[in-house]
């Protein structure tokens, strides 16, 4: 009986998901058949769309979606590899150190990213105007940076905090110094811990919106700036969109479960643990 | 080594916030190519008196008072219903942990596809069972709708988090309990409440402090519409600041906002930092 409750309940839960699937792989026609088709001949049709599209009265050619989807790999990519690097020297000092106010810096680092994005665009915007850092790839990067900061900090010194300081003090008593004894003892260790912090934030620079909305111009866009050009919209192809979205989010289902083991960590920022 | 994290948020996070306090004393437009005037405090004079603000307010609490609640307790059940170890329990919960992974502007772009009036899924399951003409996007429905693509997405973070503060409930606890013929309210109420609690107050607050920061997904699904009636106090700010490029307003309005999610932060953290929850959980496993 419970079983059947917990098998329904995740059915239920993960309904959208499928549906959004499904209708991806539908026709036009079977996608907006009332009463809804639930079997159907499956047709890979509208990702052929997303690739390549049918102009009316122009000769058909490629879109613009794999632009946008190098944009959001680019941006992604390099900014979580920042962030580590940056964050990775914070978090280890925190961890290792006494740093004079490290309580009080650690709070501030965290109350970084508690504030409200929409609060801090509009003077952004302003700034990035004025140092010509609109439609532009460094400008953009910089701010995930920003954002992942917190994050990546808090997380990252949970990890190195798990490994005893006894380890560094052994590689050092061996003739390392610091740098090396981080290098050649700590990381190996804190490794899988540094690889999940980098996927967590390669998530959230992915799924983020808000930034690249506002800062971002056609080169520059990335995949969810594209998809909400259907705001306001009707008429929408929403082939072409729900196939977008499937290979959207197909990377991002892929990592959770690759992050099932550190998902309460990341979720409360490395504070609360458990398996 | 803490300087250049130190400084990129300073750069990015402190020097814009200096900025737009100062732009919030200003009557000031980027649309217009006058120079900023100083005003003082009549932004923040004229947002207090008026009522279309208090409105955003209302309907962000409105909002809150629907998702939180039901966030609360349905983690809370699910949380219980996965409890006990079974076969494919952690299938169960990374599947059911997809939805707060994803991007909300998928997530609305898809509901928006679920809610349509026409063709949407949900009005056809509606219909099944006797619902007929049902109209999302409408003064009474819109923020409910709203709040349930919330709900579905933040659930799981309830799951996860009291499902660690059940597990940090010792065994023996309720052993000692059942000989002490404890049925299950009292070992609810005096047993696993008391150790539950403080993650109860981690995860209420924040996501109190998220709902309160809700854009993305309401900005695809209605963008604050019909009329104003799911105008968020964030997606007013950004009208006010991109739409009808009221600059310094919209720079005074997020202070204001800014404020309150700032006092909220402090709780969180200090509960979050002080107490003695991670130490609960720190050994256990979900």
């Amino acid at each position: 009986m419970k079983y059947l409750l917990i098998l329904v309940l995740t059915a239920v839960w993960l309904f959208p998901v499928y549906w959004l699937v499904v209708t991806s792989l539908k026709t036009r026609l079977d996608m907006f058949a009332m009463p809804p088709k639930w079997n159907f001949q499956p047709i890979l049709d509208n990702f052929i769309d997303v690739f390549y599209e049918h102009r009316y009265g122009l000769t058909p050619g490629p879109t613009d979606f794999p632009r946008f989807l190098l944009n959001s790999f680019f941006i992604s990519l390099c900014s979580i590899a920042l962030v580590i690097l940056v964050g990775m020297l914070a978090s280890y000092s925190f961890s290792r150190f006494n740093v004079k106010g490290k309580d009080t810096w650690l709070f501030f680092i965290l109350a970084t990213r508690m504030l409200p994005p929409i609060a801090i665009i509009i003077p952004v915007y302003f700034m990035y105007q004025r140092l010509e850092l609109l439609n532009n790839y460094f400008g953009l990067i910089a701010l995930y940076v920003m954002f992942n900061m917190a994050f990546a900090v808090w997380m990252m010194k949970g990890f190195f905090d798990e490994i005893p300081r006894e380890l560094d003090d052994a590689a050092m008593v061996d003739g390392y110094s610091r740098i090396g004894a981080f290098r050649k003892a700590v990381l190996p260790q804190a490794l899988s811990g540094i690889a999940a912090t980098a996927v967590f934030c390669l998530i959230m620079a992915w799924n983020e919106f808000l930034f690249a909305y506002i800062l971002s111009g056609f080169d520059t866009r990335t995949v969810p700036v594209a998809l909400s050009r259907i705001r306001g919209e009707s008429g929408i192809n929403w082939g072409t969109i729900t196939a977008t979205e499937v290979l959207y989010i197909t990377p991002v289902i892929i990592f959770t479960f690759f992050l099932q083991k550190y998902l309460l960590r990341g979720i409360t920022f490395g504070t609360v643990k458990g398996k | 080594m803490i300087v250049p994290a130190i400084l990129i948020l300073l750069i990015l996070v402190i020097y814009p916030l200096m900025w737009s306090l100062g732009l919030s004393f200003y009557d000031y437009s980027i649309m217009l190519k006058q120079s900023p005037i100083f005003i003082g405090v009549k932004n923040y004079i004229d947002i207090v008196n008026d009522p279309t603000i208090w409105d955003n307010f209302k309907l962000t609490a409105y909002f809150l008072a629907i998702a939180l609640p039901i966030e609360f307790l349905a983690g809370f059940g699910i949380a219980l219903l996965l409890y006990e170890e079974f076969r494919g329990r952690r299938i169960v919960l990374t599947l059911l942990l997809i939805p707060m992974m994803l991007a909300p502007i998928a997530v609305g772009v898809f509901y928006r596809f679920i809610y349509d009036s026409t063709f949407g899924i949900l009005s056809y399951l509606l219909s099944v069972v006797g619902i007929h003409g049902f109209a999302w996007y409408t003064d009474q429905w819109v923020i409910p709708c709203v709040a349930l693509v919330d709900i579905w997405m933040w659930t799981p973070f309830m799951v996860l988090i009291l499902l660690a503060g059940l597990t940090a409930v010792p065994r023996y606890l309720y052993e000692a309990a059942s000989i002490d013929r404890a049925g299950w309210i009292m070992k609810f109420r005096y047993v696993t409440f008391p150790i539950v609690k403080p993650l109860i107050g981690i995860a209420v607050l924040f996501r109190t402090m998220d709902i309160m920061k809700v854009f993305d997904s309401v900005f695809i699904l209605t963008d604050g519409g019909p009329g104003s009636s799911s105008e968020l106090i964030s997606l007013r700010i950004y009208r006010e600041a991109f739409q009808y490029f009221h600059t310094g307003r919209a720079a005074a309005l997020s202070y204001i906002f800014l404020v309150m999610i700032i006092v909220l932060t402090n709780v969180y953290l200090r509960f979050l930092i002080r107490r003695p929850a991670q130490t609960v959980t720190r050994e256990l496993e979900v």
